[in-house]
């Protein structure tokens, strides 16, 4: 690898990576189309977009995830087509991706962490120790790393374990460096440090594709900048001739409008009213939230991933282990601290995850449907079948889940369809609050506007609905009012014609403070 | 299972054309498909001496105490948890049973109640520790494996002790008269017939795809013919053994208990996604904890039968027979990985386990090659179950 005098990079490099007219489909959804990029040597490439416009579709058909034949188009590294059939092809040839999340065996060391599979062995395969410490010891200086090799992966800092992924990453000799979100987790100080490494490794001739939502740090890091959008590279250009409000608009810039129902919703009573209640299990910790949420509206919950949204959905419901702070429910003060208690007072929260927190897969979709309502459908000993379905067919009815029977097992169902028996199930419960957390993640277009409607025609009959969505298009679509999250804390708030995408984007990401979180203008007060 | 499994047929509205899912499709089908076979090539071999009255008497006592301990089993596997300790409570709790009537000269409700209360507390602690606690079931009950079975050989001092009351032994020796096992036959009869008209009768009233009236007579006829012909074997011999009332009485009692009672669908929910349960309302560590209970009572019912059966407490008294129920809910279409498992299913692979190894006792084939080939038809089933899974 020849080492470029970092003064050069000015002069417009050797193409590396050349990606050209990708395209890849789901059942039922066109993830990718008609992708093209180019990635120089020594460059840092930022690729940005909201939550479901390509990034990860795209860094696995990179990183062989999705193998060749999976797609259309093609891309080829220094002039050569990569057609990997695995993802030890694709580190073969160069490409190494650190995910978001962190995959280090916690109970190795750093050392057989970083050469997994590939430790340095006799001929007996007895792994020689000396030589396989000296090596990490080796990768880890030229990084700047004090680790000690021998260490476990367990006792690091979430910044550390990351330096060690990238660590492992390198020593597969990547030429090509696919970090994802790789300051999701951490503090400034490890984000500093982990700048510095690339701005090392850039200068040693790497190539990194830098997938991030923060614009700061893209700005600040990146020589290019791409933006995707809805499966499709927007705009791809070097970083001066971009500014933040040209990114924002790109990444958001779409219409989907006729997607959402026609706004309008008067404000009732307040229904959910929360004060400085401290958000457990988030990451940024000791932010105390206080909102309220009105009978007959929408409210919308947005932020970026790791704001502390989900978490306080959670503590609001009391899945989440309470640690202070007040829930009223229609002005009254409840004690929230498990499930039951929240269901017992009306409110009700479809998860994020159906398949991991929503849904009994292996269960019919009436048990699904009745299962937070099973005391009130059942005698004072006996469950009755006939009774269950009967109340649940309403629902199943009107929510027009597509299935040969309500007693067809929930596995069998499309996403879209498993989202409407979740839904069913917590309409059956009679909530007058509805936590939404992502209510349309991963689901096609079609059933998307139908639990639109849903939730519009929910809001209407007196509802009070709180909607988290990372999708902003959706939550300036649905929600009557924004709460914008960041770092486990409310960010700023905006209200109806006031909201508009590149503003919450703006207060999400934390880019300018020209929004300042005043109280909204509410008429309907 | 879920009524979806019993009746998978589609309603009229959505679907008018739609194919219809096999009976087959079914598990419990499967496994008496799997035993007919079975029954029918032992008969060959044995030249009919394995279907003769005697031995159909023989091998209904050998299922009762596997079946018992299956019946508690499948609860406890339905929570995607284990027990191991059933066969030493077994031991245990038949021997304090025996030990209070030799040492206290206690009557049978007193020493009964003590081997009761004996499953029960160890049920307790062990549900404890594995829900609340949050040890591993598997670790909890492998040192009640362990610990009981050392209890119950310390109790004994390693001696035999014979029954002192005559009626406890009965419990497990005895027979009910002829007519008493038809009254049996016809409350079951009756039983399936109301149930299954009644099942009809609601499936029309809500719009689903009713049975034709050749189904719902299948759906009768089968069952009866089943329930009248055994019941008329076992007659035929000296009567219905006590040891099967009880195991028929727990199979009924526990199939309404995880079919039609709050409790049951909930360890279906926990096994099935506890974090979705959680969210629903449900305690799983409550559900849990009284699970390890059920499953306590029905260890010592159990250890009540085989100790009358055999007629003394022994100090390995129920050896390995945790296996045996293990099995019996696996091969009855059980998953280790909870949420899925029934309660007829359990005691239909309790009959398949015991009736291989009465067939093969019969053939006089060797022990070791009797546990050799149940332990190949377990992981057979196994896998053939998993293998049609994938390809569903």
């Amino acid at each position: 690898m020849n080492v470029m005098d970092p003064a050069a990079v000015t002069v417009p490099a050797a193409i590396r990576l050349r990606v050209v007219g990708v395209g890849k489909s789901f059942p039922g959804v066109r993830a990718l189309d008609e992708v093209s990029l180019d990635v120089r040597q020594g460059e840092i490439h930022a690729l940005v977009g909201e939550n479901g416009a390509g990034k990860s579709t795209l860094m696995k058909i990179l990183s062989g995830i999705y193998p060749a034949g999976t797609f259309d188009g093609s891309f080829s590294m220094d002039g050569v087509a990569c057609l990997f059939r695995s993802v030890q092809d694709a580190s073969r040839a160069g490409f190494a991706i650190v995910h978001q999340e962190l995959s280090l065996a916690p109970e190795l060391s750093v050392a057989e962490n970083i050469f997994l599979g590939r430790e340095p062995a006799g001929f007996m395969g007895n792994i020689r120790w000396t030589e396989l410490f000296r090596q990490t010891r080796d990768l880890l200086d030229s990084l700047g790393l004090a680790l000690d090799p021998a260490r476990s992966a367990g006792s690091l800092g979430v910044g550390q374990q990351q330096m060690v992924e990238i660590a492992k990453a390198l020593s597969h000799r990547a030429h090509i460096l696919i970090l994802d979100e790789p300051t999701a987790a951490l503090t400034d100080a490890e984000s500093e440090a982990l700048f510095r490494i690339l701005a090392a490794l850039k200068s040693k001739g790497h190539s990194i594709i830098y997938i991030s939502h923060r614009l700061e740090e893209v700005f600040r890091l990146a020589d290019r900048i791409t933006v995707m959008r809805d499966g499709r590279t927007v705009r791809s250009a070097a970083t001066a001739d971009w500014n933040e409000n040209s990114v924002i608009g790109a990444m958001v810039g779409r219409d989907v409008s006729k997607l959402f129902p026609a706004g309008g919703r008067v404000a009732g009573s307040v229904a959910l009213e929360v004060r400085n209640l401290e958000v457990s299990g988030s990451l940024h910790g000791g932010s105390k939230v206080t909102l309220k949420a009105y009978h007959g509206q929408v409210l919308g919950i947005a932020g970026l991933m790791g704001a502390g949204r989900t978490e306080m959905l959670a503590t609001i419901f009391g899945a989440s282990p309470w640690r202070g702070g007040e829930i009223l429910v229609d002005g009254k003060p409840v004690t929230v601290r498990r499930p039951a208690d929240a269901i017992a007072h009306g409110i009700a929260f479809v998860t994020e995850d159906r398949k991991s927190s929503g849904l009994l897969l292996e269960q019919s979709i009436v048990r699904n449907v009745t299962l937070p309502s099973l005391r009130r459908l059942s005698g004072r000993v006996f469950t009755d079948d006939a009774r269950e379905l009967r109340a649940a067919m309403p629902l199943y009815q009107s929510m027009r889940v597509k299935a040969p029977s309500p007693l067809v097992t929930a596995a069998t169902l499309s996403g879209g369809n498993q989202q409407k028996v979740v839904l069913c199930k917590w309409l059956l419960t009679g909530p007058g609050i509805l936590l939404l957390d992502e209510p349309t993640r991963g689901i096609d277009v079609g059933a998307r506007q139908e639990i639109y409607a849903e939730i519009d025609k929910l809001a209407r009959a007196g509802m009070a609905i709180v909607m988290v969505s990372s999708d902003l298009a959706e939550v300036l679509g649905m929600a009557d009012r924004v709460l914008v999250m960041r770092d486990g804390g409310l960010a700023g708030e905006f209200t109806g014609s006031h909201a508009n995408a590149h503003d919450v984007m703006a207060c999400a990401t934390g880019i300018s403070r020209l929004q300042p979180p005043e109280p909204p203008g509410r008429e309907a007060q | 299972m879920t009524t979806a499994r019993i009746s998978p047929i589609p309603s009229r509205p959505a679907a008018p054309a739609a194919r219809r899912v096999p009976l087959v499709s079914s598990r419990s089908f499967v496994i008496v498909l799997a035993l007919l076979g079975m029954w029918a090539i032992f008969a060959y071999l044995t030249h009919g001496t394995f279907l003769s009255a005697r031995n159909i008497s023989n091998l209904s006592r050998q299922t009762a105490v596997t079946g018992i301990l299956a019946i508690g089993m499948v609860m406890i596997i339905v929570t995607a948890n284990i027990d191991l300790s059933v066969g030493s409570l077994v031991g245990l709790s038949g021997l304090v049973s025996v030990l209070t009537q030799t040492t206290l000269h206690w009557g049978l409700l007193p020493s009964l109640a003590a081997g009761l209360l004996a499953g029960l507390a160890v049920g307790l602690l062990q549900g404890t520790l594995v829900a609340y606690l949050r040890i591993p079931s598997f670790i909890v009950t492998l040192g009640g494996l362990l610990a009981w079975r050392g209890a119950t050989k310390g109790a004994s001092g390693g001696n035999t002790f014979p029954i002192k009351v005559e009626s406890f032994r009965r419990i497990g020796q005895s027979y009910l008269s002829p007519e008493a096992g038809w009254i049996l036959a016809i409350v079951t009869v009756v039983a399936i017939a109301v149930w299954t008209i009644r099942r009809r009768g609601s499936r029309s009233s809500l719009g689903l795809a009713s049975w034709t009236p050749l189904e719902t007579a299948l759906r009768i006829i089968a069952p009866v013919l089943l329930v009248v012909g055994f019941i008329k074997a076992l007659n035929s011999y000296a009567g219905v053994p006590v040891p099967v009332v009880i195991l028929l009485f727990s199979l009924f009692a526990a199939t309404v208990v995880m079919q039609n009672t709050r409790f049951g669908r909930h360890l279906y929910a926990i096994g099935g996604n506890v974090e979705a349960a959680r969210l629903s309302g449900i305690d799983p560590r409550r559900n849990v904890l009284a699970a390890f209970c059920v499953m306590g009572a029905l260890a010592a019912v159990a250890g009540t039968v085989y100790t009358a059966r055999v007629g003394s407490a022994s100090p390995d008294a129920g050896t390995l027979l945790e296996l045996d129920a293990i099995a019996a809910c696996v091969i009855g279409g059980a998953s280790l990985a909870g949420g899925r498992g029934t309660v007829i299913g359990a005691c239909l692979g309790a009959l398949f386990m015991a009736s291989l190894d009465n067939g093969m006792s019969l053939q006089n084939v060797p022990d070791f090659i009797q546990d050799i080939v149940k332990g190949f038809i377990l992981v057979l089933a196994v896998g053939i179950d998993m293998v049609q899974r994938r390809s569903d």
